[in-house]
């Protein structure tokens, strides 16, 4: 489609491109910044108004992106993610009120960022999403500036992005060059047809490629930033690190390798098993020594990116839906326990979990909601967790990929080991102090949402499901 | 609204309702909690009064979709299996509640868990859909984990996780098995009845046998699975070690019954031979632990090692008796350990130590007390005309034609409970009366009435066990029947 046919459906991001600007604008005339996130809040809305109908499939821009309802879905995604990280970063008093509005901002252009990276169908569109989504997050990252475990944090995520960003960038040009092309059913096509040494040649360039996707979503042996960045990063900002971006890599992962690589699927199936054992092993062994609870929830999330990657280790539609369920399951769940944490960090600035002790006591609320959150991760029913475990669980001995499902069950042990420690803390010990934990309103609030949600799901996850499937309905299928 | 349903939800509502009242008001909670108990027993009465005995099928039959991609359905039912735990859980929940207004600290955290914990208990025994099963299953984890974390002795943590991680560890083998039914299966159901009436391969029965195996033998707990238990029953409090000892095990064992037995025979006749000969491992090692321990609690516990043995035996053996044996087993070892563990708390409270060898004498301080530690600790040990000789025997008897050598094993267990529950009321209540405990006082009313209904049954059940074979005679009659057993 062309340019000018494909602007009707280019509404919501056009929104997002004025909303940036007015954002820009309110930035100067309001100095309680509180205004600006209201703003951020309709904006999203607003966009999410003016998008094109759901059930539409159609490239624009002469084929750079594709309007489907795989992009609807994470379209939604994001905007909720984003949504609610705005919410819950007004609570957010560690970030000074003169640069508030700039974070609201970045947000809003993440909106845009990411939804374009979901959208894009080929190398250099891809290319450009990642890196502009990169950039951004570096940004939110090193936001305060002021810390040094931020700046650091900062650092060390653009040193890596650069190099993987390098990888990826290599790769697509090997890609290119043998094939000829950048559009993804292009590259496809003609793999089959190559020669023998063309097609190791383009095998080659599918790892280099897997090696810039596999930074964004962490998997281990590209997982060594995340850590660092998630404990050095504003709480809002790690909260939504763990989430969008990594959600949106698999997005794009999915699509390269089902559209670009379905020649190679055999191989990159077996690549996949091995980096999803690899991943949840050793996201929830390094996990179980952790004593800062943002450190602890970032090994977690590189746990989760394996399980979520079994999803692409026994492909399958089952495995894509497995996918789809998994991470807005794992939107609700994890969102809600980095606000608890925000909304703990905000008063006894620290994340040791040796200052959850007692909490039951200091904020029962707080307590029961953090414990159901990490009842969700564990894969405890009936919450959203479980539900995400059993699609993965699922997509797994459905096709007797037995070793995967044996190590995702040990795995959950393990992981419930660190995961009530923390409960432990929580109920167990007794507190050192009696002064009562506050729960300001925006956090009260996207914790109620992100409670529902993970409850909501679990005990009706009907309509999620129906949403995963209508989202593959036109996604290449098996 | 069923009555099933009415069963799995009323604790819920309790819950609900004691989380909305002020975290002091600790005798309205206690009052609250106990009247929802009731409620639940008298609706189990309501449902053995209206049980149909000549029926084998299922009966007050529930079932609405619930999650249609995936044939998910919340599917209740009950039969004389179901109907004997149905029992079991509503009495023994009951009387543990009242056994528990002995909890002074965090009242409304512990009555709300508690029920909560009732809901988990009674889904278990009445779902006849394998996700729901596993659901139920899995909520039962969470409050127990809490019960003993936070009430429990010195080491409460320890054991409260320990207690919590071997039992995720088999349920989430026990998942997949389920998983690998559900696709097996054409068309694709998590219905047990309709699993059942699939024909599966040998081998493909064994691996997902194996796969159930490990999440019910935990549980219940077979040797070599049974670590968890003795910490988890030590720390314990007295009311949550009755539920675990006379509900929790018995979930495992009902597993088998349930689900491994009727959807995958084969598997189950093959590994036969195999937990026989585990189930005579632990009962002459539950036995000799049990013998060598000198913390009550402890001995109780291993006690139940012991006896959960003979319900793997009767499983293991494949003929009529064997299995009722089993199931009765399973009723009475639910009726006398509960009583056992209860007479466990009521000394503990008292004398606040466990210490066996510091007792001795305390008859002659505490007369009532002694005549029912007695009465009880001789119904476990198989003293014929009370509960335990019944369903021990019966077990025997069913397996002697069978394994003869591993039932002249087992009859060595028998010998063990004699030695090992009589050398404790040797060392509690005979000899002379350590002075440190002249001002002990005896049972309260409140104790003695956790503890009478249990003695009843146990007397009535072991003079007249068709009150209670009756109902799960024609059950079992079908499941021997369908997994190719003999009907002897």
């Amino acid at each position: 489609m062309s340019a000018l046919l494909s602007i009707p459906f280019f509404g919501s991001e056009l929104i997002l491109v004025v909303s940036f600007f007015i954002a820009m604008a309110l930035d100067f005339a309001f100095s309680d910044k509180k205004w600006v996130a209201y703003f951020t809040l309709a904006a999203l809305a607003l966009a999410w108004w003016f998008g094109p109908p759901a059930g539409a499939s159609v490239r624009l821009f002469f084929g750079s992106f594709v309007w489907d309802p795989v992009t609807h879905f994470f379209k939604g995604l994001i905007y909720g993610t984003i949504g609610l990280t705005v919410i819950a970063s007004l609570a957010y008093e560690q970030i000074p009120g003169r640069i508030r509005g700039e974070f609201y901002m970045l947000l809003v252009a993440l909106a845009l960022l990411l939804t374009v990276m979901g959208a894009s169908v080929n190398l250099l569109m891809i290319f450009l999403a990642i890196e502009s989504v990169s950039l951004t997050s570096y940004l939110l990252v090193g936001f305060q500036k002021f810390d040094q475990r931020a700046s650091e944090a900062a650092l060390k995520y653009v040193l890596f992005g650069a190099v993987s960003t390098a990888l990826m960038l290599f790769g697509m040009s090997l890609l290119f060059g043998i094939t000829g092309s950048i559009e993804l059913s292009i590259i496809g096509a003609h793999i089959a047809k190559l020669d023998a040494a063309s097609q190791t040649l383009a095998l080659i360039g599918m790892l280099f490629v897997l090696a810039g996707i596999g930074f964004k979503i962490s998997v281990v042996p590209f997982h060594f930033w995340a850590p660092d960045v998630y404990q050095g990063a504003p709480t809002p900002i790690t909260a939504f690190l763990t989430i969008a971006p990594k959600a949106l890599g698999f997005a794009v992962l999915a699509r390269v390798f089902l559209t670009a690589f379905p020649f190679f699927m055999a191989q990159w199936a077996t690549l996949f098993s091995f980096l999803a054992i690899l991943t949840m092993t050793i996201g929830n062994v390094l996990a179980v020594s952790q004593h800062d609870i943002k450190r602890l929830l970032a090994y977690s999330s590189i746990a989760q990116a394996g399980y979520i990657l079994v999803g692409l280790a026994a492909p399958s539609s089952l495995g894509l839906q497995a996918i789809l369920v998994y991470v807005i399951a794992y939107l609700f769940t994890n969102l809600g326990a980095f606000f608890a944490v925000l909304a703990i960090e905000r008063q006894l600035r620290t994340n040791d979990i040796g200052a959850y002790n007692g909490l039951a006591k200091r904020n029962p609320f707080l307590a029961l909601s953090l414990t159901i959150f990490l009842l969700s991760l564990a894969g405890i029913p009936p919450l959203a967790g479980f539900i995400g475990k059993i699609f993965i669980f699922a997509s797994a001995v459905k096709e007797h990929a037995f070793a995967l499902a044996i190590a995702i069950a040990l795995n959950s042990a393990v992981a419930a080991y660190y995961y009530f420690k923390v409960v432990k803390a929580m109920y167990l010990t007794p507190a050192d102090s009696a002064e009562r934990i506050e729960n300001p309103m925006p956090t009260r609030i996207a914790i109620c949402i992100t409670l529902a949600g993970t409850i909501a799901i679990g005990i009706w996850p009907t309509v999620l499901i129906r949403f995963a499937e209508q989202a593959l309905i036109v996604f290449p299928a098996f | 609204m069923g009555l099933l349903s009415w069963l799995v939800f009323t604790p819920i509502v309790g819950m609900i309702v004691i989380m909305l009242i002020g975290r002091d008001q600790h005798k309205l909670i206690r009052n609250l909690a106990t009247f929802t108990t009731a409620c639940e027993l008298l609706l189990v009465i309501a449902v053995l009064a209206k049980f149909d005995l000549s029926q084998t099928g299922m009966q007050f039959a529930e079932r609405a979709l619930w999650i249609p991609q995936l044939g998910v359905y919340y599917h209740l039912g009950l039969d004389g299996i179901s109907l004997i735990m149905l029992v079991t859980t509503g009495l023994l929940s009951f009387l543990a509640c009242v056994a528990s207004f002995g909890i002074r600290e965090r009242v409304k955290e512990y009555f709300a868990l508690y029920l909560l914990l009732e809901t988990g208990m009674i889904g278990t025994f009445v779902s006849l859909d394998l996700f729901l099963f596993y659901i139920f299953w899995e909520v039962v984890l969470v409050p127990m984990y809490f019960l003993i974390g936070i009430w429990g002795g010195p080491r409460k943590e320890y054991a409260a996780i320990k207690f919590f991680l071997y039992t995720l560890a088999g349920s989430m083998f026990m998942l997949i098995g389920i998983l690998a039914l559900y696709f097996a299966s054409t068309p694709h159901t998590f219905n047990m009845l309709a699993l059942g009436q699939n024909q599966f391969a040998l081998h493909f029965q064994q691996m997902v046998f194996l796969a159930l195996f490990l999440g019910f033998a935990i549980k219940v707990p077979i040797w070599p699975f049974h670590t968890w238990l003795p910490d988890a029953h030590v720390e314990a409090p007295t009311p949550i070690s009755v539920i675990l000892a006379a509900i929790l095990l018995k979930m495992g064992t009902y597993g088998f019954f349930r689900i491994s037995y009727p959807i995958l025979p084969q598997a189950a006749r093959w590994f036969g031979p195999a937990m026989g000969i585990l189930a005579v491992i632990g009962i002459i090692y539950g036995g000799f632990v049990a013998f060598a321990q000198t913390d009550f609690k402890k001995m109780v516990a291993y006690s139940s090692v012991s006896h959960m043995g003979f319900v793997l035996l009767g499983l293991a053996v494949f003929t009529l008796t064997g299995f009722q044996g089993a199931l009765l087993q399973m009723f009475t070892h639910g009726l006398i350990t509960g009583a056992l563990f209860l007479l466990v708390g009521v000394l503990y409270d008292r004398a606040h130590i466990r210490d066996l060898n510091s007792f001795g004498g305390l008859w002659v301080k505490l007369p009532v007390y002694g005549g029912i530690l007695i009465f009880c600790s001789l119904a476990s040990l198989g003293l014929p005309g009370l509960a335990g000789f019944v369903s021990e025997f019966m077990v025997l008897l069913g397996s002697f034609p069978v394994y003869r050598w591993m039932t002249a094993a087992a009859c060595v267990g028998i010998l063990l409970a004699a030695a090992y529950l009589l050398y404790m009321i040797q060392r509690v209540l005979l000899g002379s009366l350590n002075p440190k405990w002249a001002h002990l006082k005896d049972i309260s009313a409140r104790e003695i009435f956790t503890l009478v209904p249990l003695m009843i049954l146990i007397l009535l059940v072991g003079v007249y066990p068709k009150i209670v074979l009756q109902y799960i005679a024609p059950t079992l009659e079908a499941l021997v029947k369908s997994v190719g057993g003999t009907l002897a």
